[in-house]
């Protein structure tokens, strides 16, 4: 049994499942323009909370919420479904693909069969869309993979109730009902009118653009506080939450700059073009940022980026995303569409 | 970053079966999709963390020589479980996990719980059990 589901490629997987899944249910939206829909660029810095031993840095919001904010603002139903028994989330799964309908869940990677070993860590919020059974095996379509993967009931099992940080617990979610018509107008508003408000006017300073400032604060004091050594392996961090598969390059700022390039031909706005070119710009700064860093925790060449210099380059960074999303707010946020 | 100025520096991706999508602009300002095989300052931040956890692993593996540490706890390094997720994943209490780790407590294993043990890790109680494969510090991907 396989449903005609296309497997379409993505940089992150929570915007390609989304993408793909809406393709399927008959709404054609890019990878950019989900990512857009779903206000999915955020920055966040929590000092607090360690994840082997290294705080936690996010490029993004919390998992699922893309998801979630695109298929509200779409006018779209879902449902969602977690599970104590194993049994269950599979006998559930099979169900839906007997009515033909593809299901998005959440894995976790570690192991997952077809990732390569280096990428292998126990991380648990990646998400997949099964689409069939052939062969005794599941059909998947995983946005981060250039084909069409398979698992055996037992590798799937084992992802849907990998244990650890934030546990899937057989967590799937698919679509149950499509509106007569979607309005993606006044979608790609709210997009970003939430991203604007995200990024510029959250009052704790952990969050947005003051959130980047907090980082470079703190990234100061790195070197004498926590030593030579892990002070590189936070920098390290860093760089793989910027970098690393999923965010399309500069932590996401590319896919947010495409998403606005083609928000300007559906809103018919100028405007947009201008921001995109500018959040172009600030994805370029981030992606020097992230040499000057890497050139740090090697400690090799001749010119070493000191910490506070790359402090100095969030600050700028800081700066003017502060600046842009609150302009993207200010033009956006008492919009009357056409 | 324009498309011709997306990076190609080979690295951990496999050509064909799974690479980097990066979003930059052509020559007309369009934003297009291109696959990236990989940079160098994020190659370079992933071998930093796999390094990391090498060289946490070359200090069990000595430990455990030295009859301090069991073949269990290097085991679970190299597998980057600690006692609490391997304690999930076994259903074995976390403390005791902690206690196994240490070679006196592992040597009076009875088999059921070595049986556990070896399944959770995926490998045979023989292998968990091997001294040998320690010694030769054989890093195994399990599949």
């Amino acid at each position: 049994m396989k449903i005609d589901f296309k497997h379409k490629p993505a940089a992150h997987c929570e915007n390609g499942v989304t993408s793909n899944l809406l393709d399927f249910h008959g709404i054609s939206l890019s990878e950019p323009m989900v990512f857009g829909i779903g206000s999915g660029i955020f920055f966040s810095y929590l000092s607090f909370i360690k994840v082997n031993k290294i705080p936690v840095i996010s490029f993004r919001p919390w998992p699922g919420m893309i998801f979630k904010r695109v298929t509200k603002r779409l006018g779209i139903k879902t449902a969602r479904r977690k599970f104590s028994s194993t049994d269950q989330a599979m006998k559930e799964l099979d169900n839906l693909l007997e009515q033909g309908i593809p299901v998005g869940m959440l894995v976790g990677v570690y192991y997952l069969p077809y990732f390569p070993p280096e990428f292998r860590f126990h991380f648990n919020a990646h998400n997949i869309v099964v689409f069939g059974k052939e062969n005794g095996k599941y059909l998947v379509s995983d946005p981060v993979m250039e084909n069409v993967e398979t698992l055996t009931y037992d590798e799937l099992v084992k992802v849907r109730f990998a244990k650890g940080t934030y546990p899937p617990k057989g967590r799937m979610y698919y679509i149950t009902e499509m509106p007569a018509e979607a309005d993606i107008k006044k979608a790609i508003v709210k997009g970003i009118v939430h991203a604007g408000k995200n990024m510029a006017t959250i009052p704790v300073p952990i969050f947005g653009a003051k959130g980047i400032r907090h980082l470079a604060k703190k990234m100061r004091t790195w070197p004498e506080k926590l030593g030579k050594k892990m002070a590189r392996l936070y920098i390290g961090q860093l760089i793989r939450m910027l970098e690393e598969i999923g965010t399309g390059g500069a932590g996401f700022r590319f896919i947010y700059a495409a998403f606005l390039q083609e928000a300007a031909s559906y809103l018919n706005e100028d405007s947009l073009k201008e921001f995109s070119t500018e959040m172009t710009s600030t994805g370029d700064q981030w992606r020097e940022f992230a040499l000057q860093a890497s050139r740090n925790f090697k400690q090799r060449g001749k010119n070493i980026t000191t910490f506070d210099e790359l402090a100095d380059l969030l600050v700028k960074l800081s700066e003017r995303e502060q600046n842009i999303f609150q302009r993207l707010l200010d033009r956006f946020s008492k919009k009357t569409l056409m | 970053m324009k498309t011709n100025e997306v990076p190609q520096d080979d690295s951990f991706f496999e050509e064909g079966r799974i690479r980097d999508m990066c979003y930059a602009i052509d020559e007309d300002g369009n934003y297009k999709q291109v696959l990236s095989l990989g940079w160098d300052p994020k190659n370079e931040a992933l071998s930093q963390a796999w390094n990391e956890i090498y060289e946490q692993a070359e200090e069990t593996r000595n430990k455990v020589l030295e009859g301090k540490l069991s073949p269990l706890a290097w085991f679970m390094e190299i597998q980057l479980l600690d006692a609490k997720l391997l304690s999930q994943y076994s259903g074995i209490p976390k403390r005791k996990v902690k206690k196994h780790m240490k070679s006196k407590a592992f040597t009076d294993l009875d088999d059921n719980t070595l049986t556990i043990y070896a399944e959770a890790l995926k490998m045979s109680v023989e292998e968990l059990k091997d001294i040998e494969i320690v010694r030769k510090g054989i890093l195994r991907n399990e599949d």
